[in-house]
């Protein structure tokens, strides 16, 4: 038997990955990476349009700050998120983007003086100010408030990741390309490590290390129409799922973008709405304002999704030969910025679509695109029920998105979830007691049920064929357990799910290769799928209301007074055919913004009991601080900062929040007369359209 | 409605296992039947699916932006992903790129290649200071600097431009295009520390921009159409001078 040793294992080689194995590095660990593909490759590479940070550079992000994300992010994820969480989130934001910075991302950056934008449909000239030149610039996103979105150009994730990836070789970290984890090694209680493939040779390795973490990224791919990479199956989900100990939260959670490509399903960012690209129908009527008047095209994804398919079962699509679309119209923002701002869009338009932006429609409809669900963990990034085992990312759940996440909010969740897990995990392997004092049986007894289940599939007698299983599975979930959910479509979806996971206990190979084998990847990779697969459908059958981007049309308000709560799924017996699922309440009396209206989307909601209550407390603790500064309230209210790791306590300097000369971090920052000078300098003209 | 002929293809890939016993390369044809805005991707998953669970390729993003993909398409490095079939004949040639380590048919190792590649040039900016405070207003650049930065880290390390060398055939360890446009990307970053004299280290030989013959098919055959062509020019007269000096 095969056994590397080291102090961090990271499973997932994209930006959580890396920045996590970067921190534990950094405080003299030993890290490996497993990678199913180089680092560099990673889904972290197709973000496209930017990452949310309250820098407030642009005139547009003028009087952004933490508070504003946070209450942004809390209303986008419907109340489902963790409060604690986001408000560690907002408050490190910045901080990664200008870490970021100062490694070589070449973030776009603020032009001083009079620029044309497009916003709602109308071309207006606004100011950028002096004292604003050369800092990193911000784009508008759906479901904020102020400009906030920081970005490269449309290359935003590969930007981050290539300096990231690059960043993590300057470091020396080992990144074990084309390997594959198949299961933790764990006792019901600790985790040491993983049983891992080689993709290349067939060969399983155990490596043993004393914290794991989980950086897997999304499972899109348990769709059949999906912006996913090929690669995001899920598998770092189904590895957590597998152990039976760890539970992963909130599955049923499934974002769909609004601009997938059509057929193809390919992404077009969100910035080319928030840049002030428009919707249109069949009619070529712009009619998101007619759902949304106040954020039209640029309410949160759920909502503009959902008012999509809306807009498209009344019968305002448009006819193809593969089925309905609508349009994204970009053609206004104008050659020069298509070619210089949305490069990316520009080029996939061309290839995929053999159509010119900057003259045509581009044929959209919504695509899953996000999943909000992953390995549940503390705000430590740990798992609550497997020592040992950390999750990072979009494959965690820790929980900032809650029920449905912001655009730009996961590509900045990466890297900070990468800086502050990261340091939990190197805390984990100064701490003594957690020494691996791993038994070695547990080791090998891991190895050998790993190796025979290949086996049994090589070798045996199986008859089911993996790619039609798969297909199946796809076919199901993204016909019933999409944007629009029904109880009887679902309770179908669950019963059809676990016969395909039954059957999934039957596979057989045509190619019995041990080395590089495609149909045996899919075939593992299948039955762990299903489960997943499982765990969305009966999350989403269980749960009988309607929030954030889970929608049942049967149950269509979101209902406080009983489901204000993470669900919670595991897997204890490999033969059961379905997760037990737990609902885990939202507590309403510690929350800094208890649960309202959205300012987006449906108005009609059942309130929690403890609500009322916990709204008069928050502002009677805010009249009793009138007149302090925003830092003495929010702390007030729901203090958090002990949560942070110490690196990364303290205050974000701002254009309009200097730190006194000197100042470093957690000194006092304060307003500074560049803000009423700066707030002069603003001026925007609207001209014709 | 009218309906079209539909075209029958036929691919013509090169099989090779290298990790598997006995198996030696060869030519496998197989035929498909051409769909609307089929890519090769969509018609390589189609063969695996259906016809062949043994042939082995890479995708990740199938959007052109992961670089996974790079194979001779018909002789010529590409993207396959986002190589629509309708652009083609109806007879394809796929073989995997040369240079890199084959993994098994179209599957190259060029994540390996790359790697050592940036620990060679050392493709990271070396701050001038270790430690930055994360806190403060970042450091202000000019926004016509970034945009250029940017265009140069387009860079998706499919392998293409190695594929395409002549040197690269020839000196094992030459750095290709792919290297020599890395280090016009930091040589232009002011938070890069490093000077000429640094990156003359780095390249100022036969392995680096000096073995570069000029045939210059890397600058064609780019997917991310990077100016390769003025940047290993531009390069490689900053070294003279350094190496002059």
């Amino acid at each position: 038997m095969k056994v590397v040793y080291t102090d961090v294992l990271v499973i997932g080689g994209g930006l959580a990955g890396l920045r996590m194995a970067i921190a534990a590095r950094r405080r003299g660990y030993d890290a490996i990476i497993l990678s199913l593909v180089p680092a560099k490759r990673s889904h972290s590479k197709a973000a496209q349009g930017g990452m949310q940070a309250s820098l407030g550079n642009v005139i547009k992000g003028q009087g952004d700050n933490e508070d504003v994300h946070f209450e942004d992010t809390v209303r986008g994820s419907d109340w489902g998120a963790d409060q604690d969480v986001v408000r560690m989130f907002v408050n490190t934001a910045p901080k990664a983007v200008r870490e970021l910075a100062a490694w070589g991302v070449p973030w776009s950056r603020v032009q001083r003086g009079d620029r044309d934008v497009v916003i709602n449909g109308q071309r207006v000239t606004i100011t950028e100010r002096d004292e604003a030149h050369g800092t990193v610039a911000q784009r508008d996103f759906g479901g904020t408030k102020k400009w906030r979105t920081c970005y490269v150009s449309d290359g935003t994730g590969h930007a981050m990741l290539t300096t990231v990836a690059d960043r993590a070789i300057a470091e020396q970290i080992a990144v074990h390309e084309r390997t594959e984890a198949l299961a933790l090694i764990h006792d019901g209680s600790r985790c040491y490590g993983a049983i891992v493939r080689n993709l290349i040779t067939g060969e399983l390795v155990a490596y043993v290390a004393k914290a794991t973490g989980i950086a897997t990224g999304g499972a899109g791919r348990l769709y059949r129409v999906t912006t996913n990479a090929v690669i995001c199956e899920g598998i770092g989900h189904a590895l957590a799922l597998e152990t039976g100990a760890a539970a992963l939260g909130n599955m049923e959670a499934v974002q769909f973008h609004p601009t997938g490509i059509f057929p193809a399903g390919i992404l077009v960012t969100e910035g080319c709405r928030g840049d002030g690209g428009l919707l249109k129908d069949v009619d070529g009527h712009r009619f998101m304002p007619d759902y949304e008047p106040e954020k039209k095209e640029l309410a949160s994804r759920d909502v503009v999704s959902r008012r999509m398919e809306q807009h498209i079962a009344a019968g305002k699509g448009v006819q193809s030969r593969f089925g309905e679309h609508l349009w994204l119209d970009i053609t206004l923002l104008g050659e020069h910025h298509i070619k210089r701002n949305l490069r990316e869009v520009y080029e996939i338009c061309q290839y995929f679509l053999g159509v010119d932006p900057v003259k045509d429609l581009i044929p959209v409809r919504p695509a899953q695109h996000y999943t909000m669900g992953g390995v549940r963990t503390r705000h430590t990034g740990e798992s609550p029920t497997l020592k040992g085992l950390f999750a990072a990312g979009e494959a965690a759940c820790w929980d900032m998105h809650g029920f449905n996440r912001l655009g730009g909010n996961s590509v900045a969740e990466t890297v900070v979830a990468g800086m502050i897990v990261g340091e939990y995990v190197a805390d984990f392997c100064d701490d003594g007691a957690n020494d691996a004092n791993v038994p070695m049986g547990l080791v090998h007894e891991f190895m050998q049920r790993e190796q025979a289940k290949l086996d049994r599939m090589l070798d045996g007698r199986g008859t089911e064929d993996a790619s039609q299983l798969s297909v199946a599975m796809k076919e199901l979930m993204t016909a019933k357990v999409g944007i629009f959910r029904r109880g009887g479509d679902l309770e179908q979806a669950v019963e059809e799910l676990q016969k395909l996971l039954v059957r999934s206990r039957n596979i057989g190979l045509h190619y019995r290769s041990r080395g590089a084998n495609p149909e045996l990847v899919t075939a593992y990779r299948t039955q762990k799928m299903l489960k997943l697969a499982l765990c969305v459908a009966y999350g989403a059958l269980v749960r009988t209301e309607s929030r954030g981007a889970h929608f049942r049309e049967d149950f269509p308000r979101r209902n406080d007074a009983e489901w204000l709560s993470r669900t919670l799924a595991s897997w204890k017996d490999e033969n059961d055919t379905l997760p037990k699922l737990v609902h885990q309440p939202l507590d309403v009396k510690r929350m800094e913004l208890p649960p309202g209206w959205r300012g987006y989307g449906a108005k009609d909601y059942v309130d929690h009991p403890d609500t009322p209550g916990r709204l008069k407390e928050v502002e009677e603790i805010k009249a009793s601080l009138a007149g302090a500064d925003r830092f003495a309230v929010q702390s007030a209210v729901m203090p958090y900062e002990h949560l942070l790791p110490a690196r990364y306590h303290g205050r974000n300097e701002r254009i309009d929040e200097r730190f006194d000369s000197g100042g470093g971090p957690g000194g006092g920052a304060r307003t500074s007369r560049a803000a009423q000078t700066g707030a002069e300098v603003v001026m925007t003209k609207v001209k014709e359209a | 409605m009218a309906t079209e002929q539909r075209r029958k293809l036929r691919f013509h890939i090169l099989r090779y296992n290298p990790q598997e016993a006995g198996s030696t390369p060869r030519m496998q044809t197989y035929e498909l039947e051409e769909a609307v805005g089929m890519t090769l991707f969509i018609a390589l998953s189609e063969i695996r699916e259906k016809q062949d669970p043994s042939l082995q390729f890479d995708f990740v993003c199938r959007a052109g932006i992961c670089g996974s993909c790079g194979m001779m398409i018909n002789g010529r490095p590409g993207l396959a992903c986002r190589t629509l079939t309708m652009n083609l004949d109806a007879d394809i040639t796929l073989a995997p790129l040369p240079v890199f380590a084959l993994i098994g048919d179209l599957s190259v190792n060029t994540g390996k290649w790359m790697r050592a590649m940036s620990e060679r040039l050392e493709t990271w900016v070396h701050m001038k200071q270790q430690e930055v405070d994360i806190a403060r207003i970042e450091e202000r650049m000019e926004p016509e600097l970034a945009e250029g930065i940017y265009l140069l880290d387009r860079c998706v390390e499919c392998g293409c431009c190695v594929a395409g060398c002549g040197t690269a055939r020839m000196r094992q360890d030459f750095v290709g295009a792919v290297g020599i446009n890395k280090i016009a990307r930091f040589r232009l970053d002011p938070r890069d520390g490093r000077n000429d004299a640094d990156f003359y280290e780095l390249v100022g030989d036969d392995d680096g921009v000096f073995g570069c013959m000029s045939l210059l098919a890397c600058h064609d055959v780019c997917p991310k159409n990077l100016p390769l062509q003025t940047q290993i020019a531009f390069v490689r007269r900053k070294m003279v001078r350094e190496g002059l000096s």
